[in-house]
């Protein structure tokens, strides 16, 4: 029964999840938005405190139901090993906890989140990895398959559904989804959830709770046979049964109820687990109790510690013979160098942002105008940042910042983002065709929704002058220059946006 | 009044509203033909019996050839030729710049399968952009190697009026052009020798001068003539068909003529005007009213049609195998058509692509055809507080990256002003992106 009501809900979490990820029109995230939002990591960066209760109080309270419930990385680790294990009896066995490696790599993701080293952080962290994957992998096959129907859709004369071009966004993102994927496949083939119990951060900091969560599974000594068709049947493999004794490591206990219809003896029961006659070799030894507590105490001091210190950051910041008819070829435009990223608006500054953001790549996937991809540069790996090669900052769209889990971007309102000043445009006069009168042109100066671009009278030619204060940096002139493959008219990232 | 009586009369009544009543010295284009079949018309010139409707090569299929390039689809020109030909249709219009500079040869192919005296080709001297004498000379001779043919039937200027006289004697006086044709005129290389224009009034006016002066033996003219530009020409820059009618009656000129449909535009017209004329004829097709607007002035020797596919090209030779001379009453009607028509924001494009390429890659015609058809089609956002705005809106934006892709579109445009001198319409192309560009953004952020 649990187990059922545990997998039903596991499915919503995972489709909705998946769906966010997947869905390009933005007609969904108004429905699902929430389910990201709820997410430890980003609830954490986000400072958002009512999360935060909610899902230490949900772990205190019923253990780790989290993790195979509301972490789409869980979910989907419990869909890889039910495809390699269904048909295996025994699937699993107990191993011990690998102690070093399971609090090492938290020590080591804390000392990064607070340290700032954002790329070991969005690697390790569960919900990015799962993100990365379905935006870099599994969200060109969700738009080949929209074009398809697109296509179908054009036959008919129908708009129902419309292209929706599928790029290459970054490389590097793409291949580190592809080994998280490997890897993350690899161990929950082999090991149910080896990763959520040795490397998930997430899982381990929400471990230093579940150990003393009032309600989890119960060994029943006295009608427990040491069959051990709990033990293996248990994808954690944190229930050792041996002759003479039957424990459950709660710290790696994900609440996934298995265990409890396999038992043909009654003697697993999920129940209230802070009377005193719960005897002690039905949880752990004295001694890993104690160590537990220290180190839930360590935990959380840490945890909350860096969430302090986000948020006072938080506060603080031609032709040979005319023919009529055919096109002139048009270059693909490419990436120019920018000093200083460009992050969205509603992200309050670079520093601000890449701090918060987990890299779950939910703003890419989403991005309508094709402005956001992952950044390549090895600070900021996978973090998103802004570029204008196939569209710009659009003033009627802030999906993103209602979007991010994160707190990375803000919400702001269209309003707001016509005064959102996050880059400032400046001009190459080399490559500029009016200052190099190769032609007439103006276009940055008609086309800049902020009015901060004129064209000023020079020796050479007319060109581009910038009004600093004016320009928004949404990219639009950087967009339409005619000059490809690296515009005339680019713009830079600004530290502080207001 | 029935179609003998019409025409017979027409000398004498001139269509007395439409134009001035006219002296001529030759006879006009008699019809002959039996009934159920193409309406031929007699060259009082020179006798040669023309199918009053001609093909246009402007407007033949394209697909994407080996090398990616778009090349002419000649297994479906081979096709559609041969049923023009069956079916009594005997003129071909083409030029060396038409479909990026592969219509003729699609046309001599096609052409070449048949005899040649079954035939006349019509092809132009299209010297835009270099009008050296070894370029144009080279021109002509590569023209007659493309057609497979020793002379052309009707060979025009290629689009002057424009720029007026200058133009004219730097494209062809000043350069021994016009000599040139002269010879080769004399050589029977060309057969009639005529031009096609576009332009304003005082430019039409000094080629008839030439004319009456006898300065310039035109045996033709090529005019874009059609129920809309009869008087809704922009009078500015374009004068209004009816007058250049008058001026070639008057001098007994036979006339060609071209863009009857606006490209297409009058076969697919705003539904409120379709509605009447369905009320009117319900059997008629649109695009016929519009055909048979041009071939029921008699001076008319023959009416250009680009037909892209087998389906206009049946359809056509059916208007014009059970032809019906309009009455009066009926030009009249049409004149209304037009009126109402003005009042739609269309962009008078007729897709003819001289424009193109543009320099900076922007897709002209496909962005305007798009915009026009939506307001044909009446599916045009107006305003939010439109009934179904979201569902237009949507309509609206979906097609237009369908049509167009996103790098060549209105927004794109830089005004450098390139494609101005090519267009026969004279339609402020930069201006009208910009109009159509502003749309989109409003429409994109709901400001409408």
């Amino acid at each position: 029964m649990l187990k059922k009501l545990r997998v039903v809900l596991a499915w919503i979490f995972w489709i909705g999840i998946t769906l966010l990820f997947l869905d390009f029109t933005g007609a969904l995230h108004g429905y699902l938005g929430w389910m990201a939002k709820l997410q430890f990591l980003p609830a954490i960066l986000a400072v958002n405190v009512a999360v935060i209760v909610f899902l230490v109080l949900l772990t205190l309270v019923f253990g780790r139901v989290y993790c195979s419930v509301i972490c789409p990385l869980g979910i989907f680790q419990d869909g890889i090993s039910w495809l390699g294990t269904h048909k295996n009896k025994k699937p699993y066995q107990y191993r011990k906890e690998n102690k070093w490696l399971r609090y090492g790599v938290w020590v080591l993701f804390v000392v990064c989140l607070i340290a700032g080293v954002h790329v070991v952080v969005t690697l390790l962290a569960p919900y990015s990895a799962y993100g990365r994957m379905v935006q870099n992998l599994l969200q060109p096959v969700y738009l080949w398959g929209n074009n398809l129907l697109a296509t179908l859709s054009e036959r008919a004369g129908s708009y129902t559904f419309y292209e929706k071009e599928v790029w290459l966004k970054s490389v590097p993102s793409l291949l580190i989804a592809i080994g998280t994927l490997v890897v993350v496949a690899a161990l929950s083939l082999k090991g149910g959830r080896t990763y959520c119990n040795s490397i998930c951060p997430v899982g381990t900091t929400l471990s230093f709770i579940s150990r003393f969560s009032m309600f989890r599974p119960v060994i029943d000594r006295e009608k427990c046979k040491h069959c051990k068709a709990c033990e293996l049947h248990c994808k954690a493999q944190c229930i050792e049964i041996t002759k003479d004794s039957a424990h459950i490591d709660y710290s790696r206990c994900v609440d996934c109820f298995n265990c409890l219809d396999e038992c043909k003896f009654g003697a697993l029961k999920y129940k209230y687990a802070w009377k005193k006659e719960i005897r002690n070799d039905d949880v752990m030894p004295d001694t890993d109790r104690a160590s537990g507590r220290r180190a839930f105490m360590a935990g959380t001091a840490i945890a909350v510690g860096a969430a302090a210190l986000k948020s006072a950051e938080a506060a603080a910041q031609e032709l040979a013979k005319k023919t009529d008819g055919g096109f002139a070829d048009v270059l693909p435009k490419q990436a120019p160098q920018r000093g200083i990223p460009l992050t969205p608006p509603g992200s309050a500054s670079v520093k601000i942002f890449y701090q918060h953001c987990t890299g779950c790549q939910l703003c890419v996937a989403e991005c309508p105008n094709n402005v956001l991809r992952p950044s390549g540069n090895l600070e900021h790996l996978m973090q998103p940042e802004m570029s204008f090669e196939k569209g710009w900052c659009r003033p009627e769209c802030t999906r993103c910042s209602e979007l991010c889990p994160a707190g990375a971007i803000q919400k702001i309102s269209r309003e707001e983002k016509t005064e959102y000043h996050v880059g400032t445009a400046r001009v190459n006069v080399d490559l500029c065709l009016e200052a190099t009168g190769k032609s007439k042109c103006g276009k940055c100066a008609e086309s800049c929704p902020a009015g901060a671009i004129a064209m000023v009278q020079q020796e050479a030619g007319r060109r581009p002058v910038i009004t600093e204060e004016v320009c928004i940096g949404c990219g639009k002139c950087e967009y339409l220059c005619p000059v490809r493959p690296i515009s005339a008219i680019t713009v830079n990232g600004r530290t502080q946006h207001i | 009044m029935k179609r003998r009586e019409f025409i017979q009369i027409t000398g004498a009544a001139t269509l007395a509203a439409a134009c001035a009543p006219a002296t001529r010295k030759t006879a006009e284009t008699p019809d002959s033909g039996a009934p159920g079949q193409m309406l031929m018309r007699t060259n009082p010139i020179n006798g040669d019996v023309v199918s009053a409707l001609g093909f246009g090569c402007m407007r033949w299929p394209m697909i994407d050839g080996a090398d990616g390039q778009r090349v002419i689809d000649q297994e479906a020109v081979n096709e559609m030729v041969d049923y023009a030909l069956e079916h009594g249709i005997n003129y071909f219009d083409t030029s060396p710049a038409y479909l990026m500079g592969q219509s003729e040869k699609a046309a001599g192919i096609a052409l070449s399968r048949h005899p040649r005296e079954k035939y006349f080709i019509a092809t132009k001297l299209s010297n835009f952009s270099d009008q050296s004498p070894k370029a144009s000379r080279q021109m002509f001779f590569d023209s007659l190697e493309q057609l497979h043919t020793d002379y052309f039937d009707y060979y025009l200027l290629h689009s002057i009026g424009r720029g007026g006289k200058d133009a004219f004697n730097h494209r062809y006086v000043d350069n021994g052009i016009i000599e040139f044709l002269r010879e080769q005129k004399a050589a029977g290389r060309i057969r009639n020798l005529g031009f096609s224009f576009h332009g304003a009034k005082h430019e039409f006016d000094y080629f008839m001068e030439l004319f009456d002066s006898g300065e310039m033996v035109w045996d033709f003219v090529q005019i874009e003539m059609n129920y809309v530009d009869w008087k809704h020409a922009d009078g500015v820059r374009n004068v209004n068909a009816d007058y250049l009618y008058e001026q070639l009656d008057k001098r007994g000129l036979p006339i060609i003529i071209m863009e009857p449909l606006l490209g297409g535009r009058l076969a697919h017209v705003p539904e409120g005007i379709a509605r009447q004329m369905k009320e009117r004829e319900p059997n008629l097709s649109v695009a016929s009213w519009a055909f048979r607007f041009c071939a029921t002035y008699p001076r008319v020797l023959c009416v250009l049609s680009g037909m892209t596919n087998m389906d206009p090209l049946i359809e056509n030779v059916e208007t014009f195998s059970h032809f019906d001379y309009l009455e009066e009453e009926e030009i009249e009607f049409l004149e209304q058509m037009a009126t109402q028509m003005m009042e739609y924001p269309l962009v008078n494009c007729t897709d003819c692509k001289y424009c193109m390429p543009c320099p900076w890659g922007i897709d002209i015609p496909g962005t305007f055809q798009h915009y026009n058809r939506a307001i044909t089609d009446g599916t045009y956002a107006q305003s939010k507080a439109q009934k179904d705005y979201a569902k237009l809106k949507k309509a609206y934006l979906v097609s237009y990256d369908r049509a167009v892709a996103t790098v060549r579109q209105a927004d794109h445009c830089i005004n450098c002003g390139e494609c101005l001198s090519h267009c026969p319409q004279s339609i402020p192309i930069p201006t009208q992106l910009r109009r159509i560009a502003k749309y989109i953004d409003d429409l994109k952020q709901d400001a409408l």
